[in-house]
C-alpha cells in the first residue's frame, strides 16, 4: 500500500485559450477550493500565440488550445506535449453576433452579404477565424445562401483582430456591425451587449478544445489531477454553463 | 554676419557676456576652441558594458535567427510588401502633419507666456508616458463610430475607425508629442533679443520665423521629426485597438510581426530585420547631419 505523502504546495501554471477566460478561472477557483496545496496560474491568449510561447520555451504545465492544430504542433518529436497525451474537454459553436441595438436590423444570415456592413473577424491565424472561414466556405454549398455568399462577406471585413474577445468588443462596442465569435463568448453577462443569430448545424463548425499536460519532469500528477478535474461531471458542469458544449 | 572668428575665450574673465557669447556661437557666427582639460573617467568605459551589451545583443540575435534565402523569399510576399508600404505611407504622414500641426504648440510654449502653461506642457507629455493601448481606447471612444465626436463623423459618411485615418491619427497621437518636446527646445534656445533685433530691422512676424528662428533652430526640429517618424513607425498599441488589423490597408509592420509571430516566424524575423535596418540607417544619416550642431 502507498503511504501518500504530505502535499506540496505546487503553482500549477495553464496556458489557455482566450475563450476560456471566464470558464477556467471559474473551474480554478473551485479546483484550488478543494486542493488547497495547489495554487493556479493562468496565462490566456489566443490559442496560436500561446502555442508560440511554448514552441519558444515558456514554462508552463498544462495547455489548453482551440483546435487541435496547436496541441499537434507541439506534440511533434521532441516537443513539449507527448504524443497521446491530449484529450478533448469541450466544443464550441461559432455564433454570429451583433451590436445590442441592432442598427442595420440584421436577421439571418444572408443579411451578412448585404453591401456596406462592417464584419469583424477573427485573424486565419486565431483558431477562431480559421473556423470561420471554413463556415463561409460551408455555406458557398447552401442553396439560400449562394455561391457568393462567402465573397460577399469578406468584402464587408473591416478588421481581422488579434483574439476572440476583440471581435466581441468591438462588436459590443457598435464599431463593428456583425461578427463572428464562439457560444460561449456571448453567455452570461456578454448575452445583454450583443445580439445573436444561429448558425444551423448542418453549416455550423463544432471547435474542439484539447488539453494536455506540458512535459516538464515536475508538477506531472497535479497536472493530471487539473485536468482530470476539467472532464470531470463538475468541471464540464462549469463549462455547459459558460456556453460550451460538454463531453460527456 | 558670416565673418568667422576664432577666439580663445577665458569663460573666468568673461563670464558676463557668456550668454551673448554663447548665442552668438549658437548662431555660427563665432567658433569657439576651449582650451580646458577635459576630464574622462576610463572606468565609465568598462561601466557602460553591460547596458549597451543588453541593447545589442537582442539585435544581433534577430539577424542570427534570420537567414538571406528566408529574406529573399517574404520580401517577395504581398502581405510583407503591403505591411511595408502601409508602415512607410502612414509613418510619413503622421510625422508630417505632426510638424503642421505641432510647430505653432511649440513654439506658443517656448515663447508666450501663456496661462496654464504647465497645465498644456503635461498635457503634451501624456500621450508618451500612457500605455498606448490607453491611447487606443481614448481614441476609439472619441472618434470611433459611436464615440464623443466621431458620430457626428459619422452621419456625415465620414468613417475613421478601421480605415488609414485611423492608423494616422494613433501613431500622431503617441509621437507627436516627441516632435513639439523637441521643437519646443529648439525654439527656446534661440536668444529673443536676436529675433527682437530682427524685428527692429523691419521684419514681419513671418519673416522673423522663415529666416530666424527656423535656421537657428533647424537641427532640433529636425531631431524631433526624426524622432516622431521613429515612434510612429514602431505603433502598435493604440493602432491594433483603434484602426483594427486588415491586411493591405491598415497592418503596419509591427501588427505583421505580431501575427507572423503566432503564425511564421520567418516572416516576424524578417521584418524585424528590415525594421531595425531601416531605423539604424536613417538615424546615422541624420545623427551624421547634426553632429555639428547638437551634443549628439
Amino acid at each position: 500500500m502507498q503511504v501518500s505523502p504530505t502535499p506540496q504546495p505546487v503553482t500549477l501554471t495553464v496556458f489557455a485559450a482566450a475563450s476560456l477566460t471566464d470558464a477556467f478561472n471559474e473551474i480554478g477557483r473551485n479546483f484550488e477550493a478543494q486542493n488547497p496545496e495547489t495554487k493556479l496560474v493562468f496565462n490566456f491568449a489566443g490559442s496560436q500565440q500561446l502555442a508560440q510561447q511554448l514552441a519558444q520555451g515558456a514554462p508552463a504545465d498544462i495547455f489548453a488550445s482551440a483546435n487541435r492544430k496547436q496541441i499537434d504542433a507541439l506534440s511533434q518529436d521532441g516537443g513539449r506535449i507527448i504524443s497521446g497525451t491530449a484529450r478533448i474537454f469541450a466544443r464550441n459553436r461559432l455564433v454570429v453576433i451583433y451590436p445590442h441595438d441592432n442598427p442595420l436590423q440584421l436577421r439571418r444570415l444572408t443579411d451578412l452579404a448585404q453591401p456596406g456592413l462592417k464584419v469583424v473577424l477573427a485573424a486565419k491565424e486565431v483558431p477562431v477565424g480559421q473556423y470561420a472561414l471554413d463556415f463561409l466556405d460551408k455555406a458557398t454549398q447552401d442553396k439560400n445562401l449562394g455561391a457568393e455568399f462567402k465573397a460577399k462577406v469578406l468584402k464587408n471585413v473591416v478588421s481581422y483582430e488579434e483574439n476572440v474577445r476583440s471581435v466581441l468588443t468591438k462588436v459590443a462596442l457598435g464599431e463593428g456591425d456583425a461578427g463572428m465569435v464562439y457560444a460561449s463568448d456571448i453567455s452570461g453577462e456578454a448575452a445583454t451587449k450583443v445580439g445573436r443569430i444561429e448558425i444551423p448545424d448542418k453549416l455550423n463548425m463544432v471547435a474542439t478544445y484539447p488539453i494536455a499536460p506540458i512535459n516538464n519532469h515536475y508538477n506531472s500528477p497535479q497536472a493530471q489531477r487539473f485536468i482530470d478535474y476539467v472532464i470531470s461531471a463538475e468541471g464540464q458542469a462549469v463549462l455547459t454553463k459558460y456556453g460550451f458544449i460538454s463531453v460527456n | 554676419m558670416k565673418n568667422q572668428f576664432v577666439l580663445s575665450v577665458n569663460f573666468q574673465v568673461m563670464d558676463l557676456s557668456l550668454y551673448k557669447v554663447q548665442n552668438l556661437i549658437k548662431a555660427g557666427v563665432i567658433r569657439c576652441q576651449n582650451s580646458l582639460p577635459k576630464v574622462r573617467p576610463k572606468i565609465s568605459g568598462l561601466l557602460s558594458l553591460p547596458f549597451l551589451l543588453f541593447i545589442t545583443l537582442p539585435l544581433i540575435a534577430i539577424f542570427w535567427r534570420t537567414s538571406l534565402t528566408d529574406l529573399t523569399v517574404h520580401l517577395g510576399q504581398t502581405q510583407v510588401v503591403n505591411a511595408i508600404s502601409v508602415s512607410l505611407i502612414t509613418s510619413l504622414i503622421s510625422t508630417l502633419l505632426s510638424v503642421i500641426f505641432g510647430t505653432p504648440v511649440a513654439y506658443l510654449l517656448a515663447r508666450r507666456e501663456v496661462a496654464y502653461r504647465q497645465i498644456i506642457d503635461t498635457l503634451i507629455d501624456l500621450p508618451t508616458v500612457l500605455p498606448p493601448a490607453v491611447a487606443g481606447v481614448a481614441l476609439l471612444m472619441a472618434f470611433g463610430r459611436r464615440g464623443l465626436v466621431g458620430h457626428w463623423f459619422d452621419d456625415f459618411g465620414i468613417h475613421i475607425a478601421f480605415t488609414q485615418i485611423a492608423v494616422i491619427l494613433a501613431q500622431s497621437f503617441v509621437a507627436a508629442p516627441l516632435y513639439i518636446k523637441a521643437a519646443t527646445l529648439g525654439f527656446k534656445s534661440i536668444n529673443p533679443e536676436l529675433e527682437d533685433a530682427a524685428a527692429l530691422d523691419g521684419a514681419n512676424s513671418w519673416q522673423i520665423f522663415r529666416y530666424i528662428t527656423i535656421p537657428l533652430a533647424w537641427a532640433a526640429l529636425l531631431s524631433g521629426c526624426v524622432m516622431t517618424w521613429a515612434r510612429a513607425l514602431g505603433e502598435f498599441g493604440a493602432t491594433i485597438i483603434f484602426a483594427g488589423n486588415y491586411p493591405g490597408k491598415t497592418q503596419t509592420m509591427p501588427l505583421a510581426i505580431y501575427l507572423g509571430f503566432e503564425l511564421d516566424l520567418s516572416v516576424a524575423l524578417t521584418l524585424s530585420v528590415i525594421l531595425v535596418g531601416c531605423s539604424f540607417g536613417v538615424l546615422m544619416v541624420v545623427k551624421g547631419l547634426l553632429r555639428h550642431k547638437l551634443e549628439l
